[in-house]
């Protein structure tokens, strides 16, 4: 079983509505979590949006599909990196993102948060531990 | 891509059987969409119809079975978030069938 674990990480660059990139990378990521790999997610750049909260599509016309974040923990997917650069270049802190968590079934289903925030250095260095990195 | 007539309206389906507008969807929908696959809806049928429509409300994706196995136990207990409970009652898969039913799009995960 271990051996045929591969790290795989989503980076996700782009703002989540006017092109599908987010959308699209989502529903990848909720299928690649059927196949019990470890799956780590990075947002940077203007993909910082994507996680952010209160998004209203209404004046666009799209699915405002951020709701579906938050059913990332029941995917057991639980890293979700946020590059610490990319959020203040935008005006953004941690405060302006959703809460997304999940239960650590190892700690008697403790809620922990899946968000750490990382530095350009730090998320480099993760990307260089992938044996796959998809970004969008 | 086909219709069902529920009630005398007609309601597009897409090849597959699930509903192409998801606002289309009343409870008849679903006893119609049993009746096709000839599965009679009991209580036990809409609790999970309901748990599905509830979920979709909140996270705006169908969950995948094992992640709909595990809130099922969560939220109804363990006799009924297990996937023997959940097959006998959605023989042709309780994430497909019951989505379906429920009105919801195919889960996204489900392979």
């Amino acid at each position: 079983m271990s051996d045929d674990v591969k790290k795989f990480m989503f980076v996700n660059t782009k703002a989540p509505y006017g092109t599908v990139y987010a959308l699209e990378s989502l529903e990848v990521v909720l299928i690649s979590a059927a196949f019990d790999q470890d799956v780590s997610l990075a947002f940077c750049d203007d993909g910082v949006f994507q996680i952010t909260k209160n998004q209203n599509t209404e004046g666009s016309g799209m699915k405002n599909f951020s709701p579906a974040y938050k059913a990332l923990g029941d995917y057991d997917i639980n890293k979700l990196y946020v590059e610490k650069e990319s959020l203040e270049e935008r005006g953004l802190t941690l405060d302006n993102l959703m809460d997304l968590t999940y239960e650590d079934e190892d700690d008697d289903w403790a809620e922990k948060p899946s968000i750490k925030l990382v530095t350009r250095a730090e998320l480099a260095d993760l990307m260089d531990q992938q044996d796959v990195v998809i970004s969008s | 891509m086909g219709t069902i007539t529920v009630d005398g309206k007609e309601i597009e389906v897409d090849e597959e059987g699930y509903l192409v507008n998801l606002s289309d969807w009343f409870p008849a929908v679903a006893e119609e969409m049993a009746k096709i696959d000839e599965v009679e809806l009991g209580e036990d049928h809409w609790d999970i119809i309901n748990f599905l429509r509830e979920y979709y409300e909140e996270y705006q994706i169908a969950p995948a079975v094992r992640v709909l196995t595990k809130a099922v136990a969560k939220k109804l207990g363990k006799e009924k978030g297990n996937s023997k409970y959940l097959y006998e009652l959605f023989p042709y898969g309780p994430g497909k069938q019951a989505c379906k039913f429920a009105g919801l799009p195919k889960p996204t995960g489900c392979v």
